[in-house]
């Protein structure tokens, strides 16, 4: 047997060991998956028990190096346990903004120090990260971001606001872009990291027109941050000054991931489903409606095969490096035409607001959230400027 | 399988793209052929060369003489076709008549497959008996005649009918119309008596017939497959077919899309090239997409298919249907962005338009197949 399938074989004993029953349900509400962090909780033994079991043997972060919590698996074992746990649909143990940005861009930016700090924290979910980007006048035109950092000697002090903050009421720390330098676009921010505990930072939630709040407002009045926790660990990643390398990278990273999903559940057909969903509801599906979701199967599945041929590419180092930005605005298209058609569909139904028989309203507050899918991390609008740049190489876009 | 060509399917690419650019463009072919009034609306010496290729027989089994390549590989072929706008009998007679003779006595691979082949023969395949695709209903009757059948009927849409060696016939050997069972497939030689042929020219300036057969007398020797159980057979070539259109298809948005781009990278109005625009821009990188979409549904169609996968007639017609819309996307875009100088004869632009027109109608329309998938998946 090959090493792989020993793999595969002892994976499956530790999962069916360690993943409790109810760890295996679908994830329905944000609390249903542990976020960490020093004020978290859980939500009941069995999540508890789920997550240690993972923290211990480093798979919170399966594929970092074992000295920085994860388990240090290669890219093929990490696909197996990924299969593995999607076999017998285990929830994930630990999500967080640490796992999924800040640690990435320490794995490839950050000192030994920080890494050995940092990414142990993330991987046993002690400190919870939010990522301080948008500004209120600096969305798509991110890089005209003006909170400042004024030079004290050994700290920055910190003045200005952040905008759609996710998650910040609920996060300990901040990986920040904070100007350095009023005469450098480009050159003059810096990506820095401090405690959301410290003085003169608050936090205010956005209501949404979902009615939930998962992004907040964040302020900064006269916040200290240091230019160093330590031998070896500053309080800022990469270069003072070019914490915009570090944010394209991280940007570049998030349109990945978000369009990696493409070959999931959010867009694959959904015409059998909905037409399961009337016949409940004592329904008959319109023929223009039903031609509608026919039209709509045919673009999400074909979408399903360039999301398969874009992960081969990507594996192989095929494919065009900017595709993930045809990748995130087709994805995201999709997604919300998906929401408008399962609207339709529900009908009456699911305009309810509060309902039992709708969770809460999920059919409308799902609807509505999937509104931002084509603005949070780069519209729709951007992701065409920059296939017609960086692809079609059109002239002056 | 990786969802990308492999090294030995990259070749065949680089030399079908050459050999196509080089031997099949627009000039020396398409127009060639409709400027001279050529009845047949394509040449025959470059079926020829395309025979020296080995393109003509690659989805023939090696033992009948072929490459016993797949889909794959034939897509390779179609999509520089469609990129050339290359007329030629590839998708009748290699693609179709090919994959309906693999289910056929040894006999008629005998008497067909070697001029297939070599380029000598072109076939047609005669299924369409309305304006619209609908293979579900056969009404062209073979009646039992003697040893053999007697064929009534008439068909329409048979590419290149008048200019084929052989037509493959789908009729009715029993049962009602509409049944499902009841079909046979016929192989009918030019030279069969009784049967006439309307040939006329079509927007693309390809040439298609309306075929009539009016007691067409055939031996039992011309049945490709089992008599009354042709539908597998029929449903077997519509497969290769439709997933061929599909990648032909794709060839003709990636010219129409290409030769745009490049235009608006150099036409200049108001002082600058229209290429700045971002009202171009966005609707340049949209077509982007769809197009890029469209090529991957239809390689993992054609993956499918080869593996004779069971989801393999979904996704070729979710690929059809894909590429039909992509496609028309892109010649319509062509024609607009190109303005004025779109609408010339003299401009190419206007002959994808045409072209795309003909194969989104050809084996079924975007409409036929979404409303496929929909039926497949139960809704």
């Amino acid at each position: 047997m090959s090493d792989l399938e020993n793999f595969r074989l002892e994976t499956r004993e530790w999962l069916e060991a360690n993943c409790p029953a109810e760890m295996r349900k679908p994830v329905r509400d944000d609390d249903d998956v542990y976020w960490g962090g020093r004020r978290a909780t859980f939500k009941n033994d069995a999540q508890k028990a789920w997550f240690e079991a993972c923290r211990d043997k480093g798979y919170t972060v399966p594929a970092w190096p074992k000295a920085y919590g994860g388990a240090g698996l290669s890219a093929p074992e990490a696909k197996i346990l990924r299969q593995e746990m999607a076999a017998i649909g285990a929830r994930p143990p630990l999500s967080s903004f640490g796992i999924w940005m800040l640690g990435p861009a320490l794995l490839k930016f950050g000192t030994e120090g920080q890494k050995q700090r940092f990414l142990n924290e993330i991987a046993r979910g002690e400190i919870r990260w939010c990522q301080g980007y948008s500004e209120p006048g600096s969305g798509s035109d991110l890089v005209s971001m003006q909170t400042f950092g004024e030079d004290k000697g050994d700290h920055w002090q910190v003045n200005g606001q952040k905008i759609w903050t996710s998650y910040a009421d609920h996060a300990d720390w901040i990986f920040c872009l904070v100007r350095t330098d009023k005469d450098n676009k480009y050159k003059g921010i810096t990506f820095m990291l401090f405690d959301m505990a410290g003085a003169g930072v608050s936090t205010k939630p956005i209501l949404l027109i979902s009615g939930n709040s998962p992004f907040c407002e964040t302020f900064f009045d006269d916040v200290k941050v240091p230019k160093s926790y330590g031998e070896d660990c500053p309080g800022f990643v990469g270069e003072i000054n070019r914490g915009w390398d570090v944010a394209k990278y991280l940007l570049g990273h998030e349109r990945e991931m978000i369009s990696g999903m493409g070959g999931g559940e959010r867009t694959a057909a959904i015409g059998t489903a909905m037409k399961r969903h009337s016949a409940k509801t004592g329904d008959d599906l319109d023929p223009m409606l039903r031609t509608e979701l026919a039209m709509f199967d045919v673009d999400a599945l074909a979408f399903t095969a360039m999301a398969e041929k874009f992960m081969d590419e990507m594996k192989s180092g095929k494919g065009h490096p900017a595709q993930p930005n045809m990748m995130k605005y087709v994805g995201t298209e999709l997604n919300k035409r998906r929401h408008e058609l399962m609207m339709s569909v529900g009908g009456s139904r699911s305009l309810e607001w509060e309902s039992e028989e709708t969770r809460g309203g999920a059919p409308s507050r799902d609807w509505l959230r999937t509104k931002a899918n084509s603005i949070e991390g780069g519209t729709s609008e951007v992701m065409l400027n920059v296939i017609s740049k960086r692809i079609l190489e059109l002239p002056g876009a | 399988m990786p969802l990308y060509h492999s090294e030995d399917q990259a070749m065949l690419a680089d030399s079908a793209s050459g050999f196509m650019a080089d031997e099949g463009n627009i000039a020396k072919q398409l127009r060639h052929y409709r400027d001279g009034g050529c009845p047949d609306g394509f040449g025959h010496k470059l079926w020829h060369q395309m025979a020296e290729m080995g393109f003509t027989g690659m989805l023939v089994d090696e033992a009948d003489g072929g490459l016993g390549m797949g889909h794959v590989e034939a897509g390779i072929v179609l999509e520089e076709i469609g990129r050339n706008l290359t007329p030629s009998p590839f998708l009748t007679s290699s693609v179709l008549a090919a994959t309906a003779l693999k289910h056929g006595s040894n006999d008629l691979k005998g008497r067909y497959l070697p001029g297939l082949v070599s380029g000598e023969s072109v076939f047609a395949v005669a299924v369409d008996e309305t304006a619209k695709h609908r293979p579900s209903r056969i009404t062209t009757r073979a009646e039992k005649s003697g040893n053999g059948f007697k064929l009534t009927g008439a068909k329409s849409f048979v590419v290149q009918g008048a200019s084929a060696d052989m037509l493959v016939v789908a009729a009715r050997t029993s049962g009602a119309d509409d049944d499902e069972d009841g079909i046979t497939l016929f192989a009918v030689p030019k030279d069969a008596a009784n049967m006439s042929h309307d040939a006329v020219r079509l927007v693309d300036s390809s040439v298609a017939s309306h075929t009539k057969f009016d007691g067409v007398e055939l031996d039992g020797g011309a049945v490709i497959g089992d008599v009354d159980g042709g539908r597998e057979v029929l449903n077997a070539m519509l497969a290769a077919g439709r997933i061929g259109t599909a990648a032909e298809g794709v060839g003709v948005a990636r010219g129409a899309m290409d030769m745009t781009i490049d235009y608006i990278k150099q036409r200049k109005q108001f002082g600058q090239v229209i290429g700045e625009f971002q009202a171009l821009q966005h609707r340049a990188s949209h077509l982007y997409s769809e197009v890029e979409i469209a090529r991957a549904v239809t390689i993992k169609a054609q993956q499918l298919l080869d593996e004779g996968a069971e989801s393999a007639d979904l996704m070729t017609s979710v690929a059809k249907a894909k590429v039909a819309k992509a496609a028309g996307l892109a010649v319509k875009e062509g024609v607009q962005m190109h303005g004025g100088i779109g609408m010339t004869d003299e401009y190419d632009i206007g002959l994808y338009m045409k072209r795309d027109r003909a194969l989104q109608e050809f084996l079924g329309d975007a409409y036929f197949h979404a409303n496929r998938v929909a039926d497949m998946s139960g809704y």
